[in-house]
C-alpha cells in the first residue's frame, strides 16, 4: 500500500491514467468532486485533471485536441459541429451531465415574500422599458405586494459567461424585441445597466444597491442569501428555482444529440431559466490526439458513464440539478456511440 | 596564462549579458508580433483605423467590433486618475522628505509602500462594498437631485447615479497610483545635493523658496518619471477598475454612469469568447493597449532625457 502510494506520487505507478479536461468554470466544484470521488473509487488508478478556463477555452482546447474531454455551458453550434465533421471525419458528442439555473435576484427593502416575474417583464426590465418597481406590469404580477416607487437598477455580468448565455437565451425566446436587438451570447451588447464582474460582482452590486435586479446562478444566490423571484413558465405557473424544478425542466422530449436549449421549458413544473452543462467528446476517440491508447479511451468512457449514473448523486448536494430519467437515457445513448480504433467501446461499457 | 583566462571570462560574461539583454528586447518584439497576429483577423476585417475608431462592440447581433469606447475609457480614467493623484502625492513626498520629523517621515514612507503592496482586487472589493455605495448616497444622489432642480442641463453629463461608474473607477485608481508618484518624487527630492539647499539658505531664501527654487527644479526629472510610471500603471490596471467601473461601453460616457477600458474588456470577455472573430478582436485590443503603453513610455523617456540635459546645464 505504502509503496503504491509512493509510486503514484512519483507518477510511476503502472497503469495510472490521468484524464485531462478543460472548460467551463460553472461546473468546476462539481468536476472537482467527481474527480476526487472517482479517483478514490478506482483506487488511485484514474486521475482527473480539470482546468476551468472557461467554455470558450474549453471548446478551443477540445478542437485543438490537447484534452481528453472539453466542457462547455452551451453545446457546440452547427458551424462547430460541421467543422469537426469535416476536419476529423467524426462527430462531436455533447453530453449533458448536470443542470444549472439562473435566477433574478433583487434588493427591495421592505418586500419579504418572493416576487413573481414573467419572461416578457424581465426582458422589458433589461431593455430599459420598465424603469420603476411599481410599474403596472410588475404590480399586475404581484397583486398582494406593495411595490415601492424605486427606480430599477439593472445589473448584468460584465465578463463573458455561460450564465449570461442562459439568461439571454431565455429573454430571446420570450421577447421578439430582445431577440432582434440584443440576441443570445456569452457577452452581449447590453441596452442598459451596470456590469459586475463574475457572480460575486453582480451579487455585490445588487446587495449594495436598493432597487437593483441582477441575474446569478441559483447556487450563488442561495449561498449569499440573495432574495430571488419566481418566474412564470410556459405552462403559466410561477416557479421558484429549486433542485426539483430544475430537474423537471429537462423532463421533456429531448433530441437525440442533446443539443437543446431548456429555457422556457414546456414541462409544467419545470423552472424556465435552466440549462444543461456539457461534456464534449469525439465519437471516434482515435482521432483525438490527446487520447494515446485504447486503455485511455476506455478509462475516459468508464469515467463519463460513472458521472451519468452513480456520479449523479453528487450533483444535488452541491446544488447542481441532476439528470431526469429521459436526459440520463439520452446521455448514455450518446456515450454508447463512442468507438476507438473501430471497436465499439462505448456500447461495450455502457451496455455492461 | 592567468590573464588570458580572465580575459576569456570577461568576454564570456559580456557575451551572456548581451544575450540576456537581447532576449528582453526579442521578448517585447515577439509579444507585439504575436498580439498583432492574433488580432489580424479583426484588424483585417475592420482595418486598423476602423477598428480603433469603431464605436460598436456587439459580438452577437451585428458581429461588429470597434475599440473606440475602450480606448476613450482608458484615456479618460487614467489621465483623470493621474491628475487627481499627482498633487497629493507630490505634497506627501515633499512633506516626507523635507518637512516631517524623521519618525513621522518613516511612518509616511511605510504607509506609502504599503499602499503600493495592497493587491488591486482588494482595492476593487473596497470599491464595491464601501466607496461606491458611499459615493452614491453622499455625493452622486445629492448632486443629481440638486442638478435636477437647479441646472437640468447638467443631467446628461452626470448620468444615472448608481455608484458604479467612471467617477468611482477614477477615485479608486487615483488612490492606487499615489504611492508610485510619491515614492519616486520623494527619492528624487532626497537626491538633490545638500550644497544646493545650503547655498539657497545662505542667500536668505525661506523654506518654501528653497523648495521652489533649489530643490524642485533639480528633482523634476524624478517627479515626472514617477508620474509616468503611475500613468503606465493606471493604463494597465485591470482588476480594481473592472470591479467598479460598471462595464458599459455605451457612448457618450457620463460622470456617474458606467464606462469600460481596454484591459477591462479583455479581462471580461476573453475566457468565454467562443467565436474566432470575437477572440481576435480582444487580442487586437491587447495590441492597441501595447501601442498605447509604448507611446506613454517613449514620451516618458523623451521628457526625462530633455530634463536631464536641463539639469546638467544647471550643474
Amino acid at each position: 500500500m505504502l509503496t503504491a502510494v509512493a509510486l503514484a506520487g512519483l507518477g510511476l505507478a503502472q497503469g495510472t491514467i490521468t484524464l485531462v479536461g478543460a472548460g467551463a468554470t460553472f461546473p468546476y466544484p462539481l468536476m472537482a468532486k467527481y474527480g476526487d470521488e472517482y479517483t478514490r473509487l478506482t483506487g488511485g488508478k484514474v486521475r482527473i485533471n480539470y482546468q476551468s478556463i472557461g467554455s470558450g477555452g474549453g471548446i478551443r482546447q477540445f478542437l485543438e485536441q490537447t484534452v481528453h474531454f472539453g466542457a462547455s455551458d452551451a453545446p457546440l453550434d452547427d458551424p462547430r459541429m460541421k467543422q469537426v465533421r469535416e476536419q476529423f471525419k467524426t462527430n462531436a458528442l455533447n453530453i449533458g451531465y448536470a443542470l444549472g439555473a439562473v435566477v433574478p435576484a433583487y434588493n427591495l427593502p421592505g418586500v419579504k415574500e418572493p416576487l413573481r416575474f414573467s419572461g416578457p417583464v424581465l426582458a422589458d426590465i433589461y431593455l430599459g422599458k420598465i424603469k420603476t418597481w411599481n410599474d403596472p406590469a410588475l404590480q399586475e404580477l404581484n397583486p398582494g405586494v406593495k411595490l415601492p416607487p424605486l427606480p430599477i437598477t439593472v445589473v448584468h455580468r460584465s465578463d463573458g459567461s455561460g450564465t449570461t448565455y442562459v439568461w439571454t437565451d431565455y429573454l430571446s425566446k420570450v421577447s421578439p424585441e430582445w431577440a432582434q436587438k440584443v440576441g443570445r451570447g456569452t457577452s452581449v451588447q447590453w441596452p442598459v445597466g451596470v456590469g459586475g464582474k463574475g457572480n460575486e460582482g453582480v451579487a455585490g452590486v445588487v446587495k449594495q444597491t436598493p432597487g437593483a435586479i441582477g441575474y446569478v446562478e441559483v447556487t450563488y444566490a442561495k449561498q449569499n442569501n440573495l432574495a430571488y423571484g419566481a418566474v412564470r413558465n410556459k405552462a403559466g405557473r410561477f416557479i421558484l428555482a429549486d433542485l426539483a424544478s430544475i430537474r423537471a425542466a429537462a423532463n421533456v422530449p429531448l433530441p437525440g444529440d442533446m443539443r437543446v436549449s431548456l429555457t422556457d421549458t414546456p414541462a409544467p413544473d419545470g423552472y424556465p431559466i435552466a440549462s444543461f452543462t456539457y461534456l464534449l467528446l469525439y465519437e471516434n476517440l482515435s482521432v483525438n490526439k490527446a487520447v494515446k491508447s485504447e486503455e485511455e479511451a476506455r478509462a475516459l468512457v468508464e469515467f463519463v458513464k460513472w458521472i451519468l449514473t452513480d456520479g449523479q448523486k453528487h450533483n444535488e448536494p452541491l446544488t447542481y440539478g441532476a439528470l431526469s430519467p429521459v436526459a440520463q437515457q439520452r446521455a448514455l445513448a450518446l456515450l454508447s456511440r463512442v468507438t476507438y480504433g473501430g471497436k465499439p467501446i462505448g456500447k461495450e461499457i455502457v451496455g455492461r | 596564462m592567468r590573464r588570458l583566462y580572465s580575459h576569456f571570462g570577461d568576454r564570456l560574461f559580456a557575451f551572456f549579458l548581451l544575450l540576456l539583454a537581447l532576449g528582453v528586447v526579442a521578448l517585447a518584439l515577439l509579444m507585439a508580433y504575436e498580439l498583432y497576429r492574433g488580432g489580424s483577423l479583426a484588424l483585417g476585417r475592420f482595418g486598423l483605423l476602423g477598428f480603433a475608431l469603431g464605436r460598436e462592440w456587439d459580438p452577437v447581433v451585428q458581429k461588429a467590433f470597434g475599440a473606440w469606447p475602450y480606448i476613450l475609457g482608458t484615456f479618460i480614467v487614467s489621465f483623470s486618475a493621474l491628475f487627481l493623484s499627482f498633487f497629493p502625492a507630490l505634497a506627501a513626498a515633499i512633506f516626507a522628505a523635507e518637512y516631517a520629523p524623521r519618525w513621522l517621515a518613516q511612518i509616511i514612507n511605510f504607509l506609502l509602500d504599503l499602499m503600493a503592496a495592497v493587491p488591486s482586487v482588494v482595492y476593487g472589493l473596497w470599491g464595491i462594498f464601501v466607496l461606491a455605495p458611499w459615493l452614491r448616497d453622499k455625493v452622486q444622489l445629492p448632486l443629481y437631485m440638486w442638478a435636477a432642480e437647479h441646472l437640468p442641463g447638467l443631467l446628461p453629463l452626470l448620468g444615472v447615479p448608481t455608484g458604479y461608474g467612471l467617477m468611482t473607477a477614477v477615485l479608486i485608481l487615483a488612490s492606487m497610483i499615489v504611492p508610485y508618484t510619491a515614492a519616486l518624487a520623494r527619492d528624487a527630492i532626497a537626491l538633490v545635493p545638500k550644497e544646493h539647499r545650503e547655498a539657497a539658505y545662505a542667500l536668505g531664501a525661506t523654506r518654501w523658496e528653497v523648495m521652489r527654487l533649489a530643490i524642485l527644479p533639480l528633482a523634476r526629472g524624478g517627479i515626472i518619471a514617477g508620474a509616468f510610471l503611475a500613468l503606465a500603471r493606471a493604463v494597465g490596471e485591470t482588476m480594481a477598475v473592472t470591479m467598479v467601473i460598471g462595464n458599459s461601453h455605451k457612448l457618450p460616457y457620463t460622470l456617474f454612469g458606467g464606462a469600460a477600458t481596454m484591459p477591462s474588456v479583455i479581462a471580461n470577455e476573453f475566457t468565454e469568447a467562443v467565436e474566432d472573430l470575437h477572440l481576435s478582436a480582444l487580442i487586437a485590443v491587447g495590441f492597441l493597449l501595447f501601442l498605447v503603453s509604448m507611446l506613454v513610455n517613449s514620451t516618458a523617456a523623451y521628457v526625462l532625457r530633455r530634463q536631464e540635459r536641463l539639469v546638467k546645464g544647471v550643474l
